[in-house]
Parts: structure tokens; sequence; C-alpha cells
């Protein structure tokens, strides 16, 4: 798949950098003999295999989908607190529940660590932000 | 088309328990006269606020359940700022997260059926065939 995106990619790039755009677009074959000898690889060849790779070290032993907080070993796979009681409604007024996802100086807790599903992660997130409107929550606690 | 709101509104600390139920009659009446309907209302008490507003530490929650279109609730919102007794409000609709709630509770009661005849296990799983329960449990009603 990256020889082929490779190749046509060469084939403009050399077109671009010969000024020959007519040779890029029509009749890739014959564009491509002409400069093609040195072959110039684009960036965009290994700079893509280069690129999405630097978080899969610390995130492959790790296994699990919902655990590990960048450790290298296997956390037990934590389950949405919200899913397994079945609590529908996250209201802004039960402020305890809240405080259970807020950290010490009130911000809100990334779902990596708390271990709630998307859905109910961002209904927190709501009803976190509405309860800090209302004074119930603090927006920055701890000075 | 009536709507469900909440109104969450903080009062001063230290007005009187008479003026603050002569402010919430004064909202209500307002409410009516314009066709809305106050559903509940409730006295939070006085609880210490996460941050200080407007200088005041502590103040009394009161929650206002109301029915009514948009335009009443934009008059109710105005006089909630424009009086002085009021420190922080907030309105949040809830009609929709109502019928949403709903669904899931005819969801569920529609699952419990199904898990009282054998085969619990399948009646966790099968979501899309609660949808055929559905089906069966009126047929049970009228029979």
């Amino acid at each position: 798949m990256a020889e082929e995106t490779g190749s046509t990619g060469a084939a403009e790039q050399s077109g671009g950098s010969t000024a020959s755009s007519g040779g890029g677009s029509s009749a890739s074959s014959s564009g491509g003999s002409s400069s093609g000898g040195y072959r110039p690889r684009p960036a965009g060849g290994p700079g893509g295999s280069r690129g999405p790779r630097p978080g899969g070290g610390p995130g492959g032993p790790g296994g699990g989908p919902g655990g590990p907080g960048g450790r290298k070993f296997f956390r037990r796979k934590k389950v949405c607190k919200f899913c397994t009681e079945k609590i529908d409604a996250i209201s802004y007024r039960d402020v305890r529940l809240l405080q259970g996802f807020v950290a010490e100086r009130g911000k809100i807790v990334p779902r990596r660590l708390t271990g709630v599903c998307t859905t109910h992660q961002r209904k927190l997130g709501q009803a976190i932000k509405q309860s800090r409107n209302i004074a119930l929550l603090p927006f920055a606690a701890r000075f | 088309m009536n709507r469900t709101y909440e109104v969450m509104f903080i009062v001063r600390p230290d007005v009187e328990e008479a003026e603050i139920d002569k402010l919430v009659e004064g909202f209500s009446a307002n409410v009516k006269q314009s066709g809305g309907e106050v559903k509940s209302v409730e006295k939070m008490g006085r609880r210490r606020l996460a941050y200080a507003v407007k200088k005041f530490n502590d103040g009394f929650y009161m929650l206002l359940n109301v029915a009514a279109e948009g335009g009443v609730i934009a008059e109710l919102e105005r006089r909630l700022r424009v009086s002085e007794q009021v420190i922080k409000f907030i309105t949040v609709r809830m009609d929709e997260e109502e019928k949403r709630l709903e669904k899931v509770k005819a969801l569920r009661a529609t699952k419990v059926k199904r898990s009282a005849t054998p085969a619990p296990v399948a009646a966790v799983e099968e979501a899309p065939a609660a949808e055929a329960a559905e089906v069966e449990a009126p047929a049970e009603a009228t029979a």
C-alpha cells in the first residue's frame, strides 16, 4: 500500500520539481521514466509509518482497552460505574456523586483513570460544569 | 407544546424566609399569568458556596420545576437577573431528558418481563429483541 502511494507520490513530486505538470497527470509511465531514475522518496512514504507509532510502546503491553494510564503492566479492567449500577440520570444536583469524579483541585478526572464509558463521561462533564456554574462545585480549589 | 425546565437559584443568606416566600410567590404568579405552570418549589436550604459569589460565602438554594413555553422562561430569567436577592441562577431544560428516561424505563420493564421466563442470559444481552418483546407485551396485557 505504501509503495503504490509512494510511486504515484514520487511521480507527482518529480513532476512538480521539474516543472512538467502535464507529465504527472497524463501517462504516468512516460512522466515517471524520464525523471524517475533516482526515485526521490517523498516524506509521505516512510514518514507515514514513522508517524503514528510513538505511543505504541507503553500502550502495547498493557493490552487493556480501558486500563493502563501509561503503565507497562496489566491493570484490571475498570468498568463504568454508571453502566453497572444502571444510573441513568446524572444530575448536576447530586454533588456527592459528582465529587467522586473530580480531583482535589477541582479538575474533572479523565475517563482512563475512572473507567467511565464515553457517553457517561460526556454527561458527567456536562453535569459537573453545570454544578460549577451554580456554585455547588468549585472551578479551582485549594489555592 | 410545553417544555419542562428546572430553575435553580441562590438567594442571599441575609434575607428572611418570609421574604424568600414572597419572592417565589411573585415568580409563580408571573409564570401562571403567562400560561405556564409551576410544578414544584423546593427549598434546598442554606449551603456553603464552593466559591464566593457577590462576596457571600453561603446562600439559600431554591429549586423550581416549571412547565411553560420558552418566552415565559425568558421572562422569569429576566426577573431573576433583575432581582437583588437572587445572586445566581441556572435553568436546565428537562423535557428531552425526561422523555429519554421514560424510554429507558420502559425498555427495562420489557426486559424484566422477558427474564421472568426461563433463559435469563438472553434477556440481558438482547436489546433489539426487547422490541420484539414489546410486541408480545401488549398482546399479553390485552389477553
